[in-house]
């Protein structure tokens, strides 16, 4: 029985990612396996449920759980990872706030389905099976665990101690946690950790010059200037509206922040975040004497070069943002990314 | 009695496996359901996303290889906006996925398949991993595969713009070119890598073939299906992993059909299961015909094996003269000028991992040597006259044939999403495999630990994306084998722990 803190890492519904991240610490691996006592191997997860189950409650020092919550089982192992751990950490952006996954959230589970095994390019389905529930098998049946309703994030099923930013956390972040958690000198309980406190923007090494932009482009339009910052060159670069502490590679790589660190410290919602910045940096011409309608209509031509901005802002923070879950029927004005629109009147259209 | 036999989990394409197979009276297996009981739904979620967005959101689908996707999804908006991509754009395309080739089937071979038989298929399970590999064959191997991982994972994040999930794909190129001396970096990398492949192959040469035993279990009819082979070839029938058209030849090596990938509809159909998430893909002129091999059955195979066995040799010296070398060892005959009889024998998938390997290495050292690999030119902005509104990219992801197919509005808004990943294709075969694992376990007095770690070999040669568990911790594959009756009573329940 090894002597060494217990780390358990599980995942949910997730890519992979997370795992590749650690395995990146490269020869720094060795020195966590010197370290801490892997007791839990996070593909492998349901093998040794039992053995989780066995065990005192507490056990296990520390749980990074990543992957967001999407069917019944993962909101099982959430109760009980957090029945077994002393410390669990919402591990990556998955964990934290829905992530990728939780794009699903726009629209329903039966959308969903529909689009996996019916209305899709090369399924040969004549007799429109639908997986689901219990297969009854002439030598017994076989049960087939069912999505929620919608994507969770893992703070709104079990109490969460730390969170870690990122998709996925980069692997020396991941490293300075592992630091941290050993020193045994944690941060008060909640605190979102392996990041900075200030935004992307503070990372980069590209020049703001307070400029403001007449119009939005799309990222394959243009080849942007190199050292200008790629939001005054009027690319959505979420730099602004997301927490650093990744080093800001895509800026590097002349590509926009797509904001997978979420929102900066004290913000919740990163998607409005954006949108507040954008108002000030938006041109959209002198308004003196113009009508309400005419102001709405100049903002309305301004925003309607993006045609999705929910996806843009919420592209990994749909599960915890203030827009919540699949509140809306499918094909609605929001997946249109008309949220922003001002005119009444546009709220329809398609 | 019928009796039931559950492995609960295998793991892991999007998180979990699961596998019930059902015996007879007399003890025979009547099925196996290979059940994967998890769905994100990509196809639906990314519709209403602006397409330029997919490269980014498709890495999502896998951590493991998000590179593949990423690839894939920027040639499916070459299409989609109508722009082709420069020159130096599609050799940086390449050179990334290169790199990213080298570093997957590395960690597959050290990690997860090889130690079966560097380490041995009856060694404790607590030996058959990576440090297990490093007892056996110098402490230094170790130290040798965390290097080649990181010099390789250096260069994808520069030239990918991300470590893990890449941004610098775009419709009609590539976001940056490399500067020189990243080019020289590259070229040093590729080298190694060159040394570190014949390395690798000369330890599985020293260490399996030489072994009677071993050799006798990569050679044997134990796991062995006679299915029709995929993969992609260049425009004289060699392999490809970045561009070509999809060949696919019969179980006995003939030509069956080779189709530009934007056909693929024409080829390929799936079929839905009710017990299952993930869906069967077939060759739709043969048709479905069950967990079945042969000529008459549609199921095919897409993995490094696959690819051999329609490839008329390899693009690279060093791994032709590899290639030619791993026929002739089966016997197999030539039946052209190139080509041989295609290799049925489904261990030999981690000999063509090691030969792919090589190839990837010298491949990636001739793009790094290419003149036009410092191009600035990297990008066409896509012209909007010609705006197609639909486009289909397809690669060889290290796991199989991968291809993405969206379409969308006249704003570039995604209306349809559909994509066959690498595993997926081998969703059937797998299927069959397990079967066949199952019938030796039952058939055999075999004892527990030799049962459990069949079915895991027969698992671990397609190296089906639940690899990524084993990259993270060497070993650590828990496995429980439950065998229950009729009533799901608990006859007999065999453990491994980690």
């Amino acid at each position: 029985m090894s002597e060494k803190p217990k780390l358990a890492v599980y995942w949910a519904a997730s890519c992979g990612g997370c795992e590749i991240a650690v395995v990146n610490m490269h020869e720094k691996l060795l020195d966590v396996d010197a370290a801490l006592d892997f007791m839990f191997c996070p593909c492998l997860m349901d093998t040794k449920t039992k053995d989780i189950e066995a065990l005192p409650d507490r056990a296990i020092s520390v749980t990074l759980f990543n992957g967001a919550l999407r069917t019944q089982e993962n909101v099982e192992m959430a109760h009980l990872l957090r029945r077994k751990s002393q410390i669990l950490v919402a591990f990556g952006s998955c964990a934290r706030e829905g992530c990728i996954p939780a794009l699903a959230n726009f629209t329903t589970k039966e959308d969903l389905l529909s689009a996996v095994y019916l209305d899709n390019l090369s399924v040969e389905n004549p007799d429109a099976i639908i997986p689901s529930g219990t297969t009854a098998f002439p030598e017994g049946e076989i049960h087939l665990p069912a999505l929620l309703g919608r994507v969770k994030h893992l703070a709104q099923e079990v109490e969460v101690d730390y969170y870690i930013p990122g998709c996925p956390p980069e692997s020396h972040q991941i490293w300075n946690v592992i630091e941290t958690i050993l020193s045994g000198e944690l941060p008060p309980k909640g605190s979102t950790i392996g990041c900075g406190n200030l935004t992307v923007c503070d990372d980069c090494d590209r020049t703001k010059e307070d400029k403001r932009i007449t119009a939005f482009r799309r990222n394959y339009e243009f080849y942007p200037e190199p050292k200008a910052c790629l939001l005054e060159q009027g690319l959505l670069c979420m730099g602004i509206a997301t927490r650093n502490g990744c080093g800001a590679p895509c800026t590097k790589a002349n590509m926009p922040c797509t904001g997978c660190y979420g929102a900066p410290d004290g913000i919740s919602d990163q998607g409005a975040k954006m949108v507040a910045a954008l108002g000030s940096i938006m041109d959209i011409g002198d308004t003196t004497g113009l009508s309400e309608e005419a102001i709405a209509g100049r903002v309305d031509a301004f925003l309607k070069t993006i045609p999705d901005y929910a996806g843009l802002f919420y592209k990994y923070t749909l599960a915890s943002s203030t827009l919540g879950g699949n509140i809306n029927p499918p094909q609605s004005p929001l997946i249109r990314g008309e949220v922003f629109c001002s005119s009444p009147d546009k709220a329809g259209r398609g | 009695m019928t009796t039931r036999i559950t492995i609960d989990p295998i793991t892991r394409l999007e998180g979990h496996g699961r596998i019930d197979i059902f015996l007879n009276d007399q003890g025979a297996v009547e099925n196996a359901c290979f059940q994967i009981p998890e769905l994100r739904g990509f196809e639906q979620f990314c519709v209403g996303r602006m397409a330029e967005e997919m490269p980014v959101i498709t890495n999502r689908i896998c951590g493991v290889c998000p590179e593949a996707h990423h690839i894939a999804a920027s040639k499916a908006l070459d299409g989609v906006f109508g722009a082709e991509p420069t020159p130096a754009a599609k050799k940086l395309r390449e050179l990334l996925y290169m790199t990213f080739f080298v570093t997957d089937h590395t960690t597959h071979f050290y990690a997860l398949g090889g130690p079966d038989f560097i380490v041995g298929p009856d060694a404790p399970p607590s030996e058959r991993n990576i440090l297990g590999v490093a007892r056996k064959v110098g402490l230094e191997v170790a130290g040798d595969v965390i290097a080649c991982r990181k010099r390789n994972h250096e260069i994808i994040t520069f030239l990918g713009g991300k470590s893990i999930h890449p941004v610098a794909g775009v419709p009609g190129g590539w976001s940056r070119a490399i500067t020189t001396e990243e080019r020289t970096q590259i070229e040093d990398a590729a080298r190694k890598n060159i040394e570190f492949a014949r390395f690798s192959l000369a330890l599985f040469e020293k260490i399996v073939l030489k072994n009677p035993a071993y050799l006798e279990m990569v050679t044997s009819d134990t796991y062995l299906h006679r299915t029709y082979s995929m993969g992609t070839v260049d425009a004289y029938n060699r392999t490809n992993f970045y561009d070509g058209l999809i060949r696919v030849v019969d179980p006995e090596g003939k030509e069956f059909v080779k189709y530009h990938p934007s056909e693929y509809r024409e080829h390929i159909a799936e079929r839905v299961e009710s017990w299952t998430y993930l869906k069967y893909p077939y060759l739709k002129k043969v048709g479905w015909k069950g967990l079945t091999d042969g000529m008459e059955s549609g199921i095919y195979t897409a993995t490094p094996l696959s690819r051999l066995n329609v490839s008329e040799g390899l693009a690279t010296p060093l791994a032709n003269a590899e290639y030619q070398r791993m026929y002739e060892t089966f016997g197999c005959k030539k039946i052209t000028d190139a080509r041989y009889e295609p290799i049925h024998h489904r261990m030999a998938t981690h000999w063509a991992r090691l030969i792919e390997l090589l190839y990837a290495a010298e491949r990636m050292l001739e793009l790094a040597l290419d003149p036009e690999i410092t191009s600035p030119e990297t990008r066409n902005i896509p012209d909007p006259a010609r705006f197609a509104g639909e486009g289909i990219g397809s690669v060889e992801a290290p796991r199989g044939t991968l291809t993405h197919h969206y379409v969308t509005d006249e704003r570039g808004v995604l209306t349809k999403v559909n994509m066959i990943v690498g595993t997926t294709n081998n969703y059937a075969p797998i299927s069959m495999s397990i079967k066949r694992a199952a019938e030796k376990l039952i058939t055999s007095a075999a004892p527990e630990e030799a049962v459990l770690n069949r079915i895991e070999m027969a698992f671990r040669l397609y190296d089906p994306c639940f690899s990524c568990a084993t990259h993270f911790l060497p070993g650590k594959m828990p496995l429980t084998v439950s065998l229950r009756d009729s009533q799901g009573g608990l006859l007999r329940e065999m453990r491994r722990k980690a």
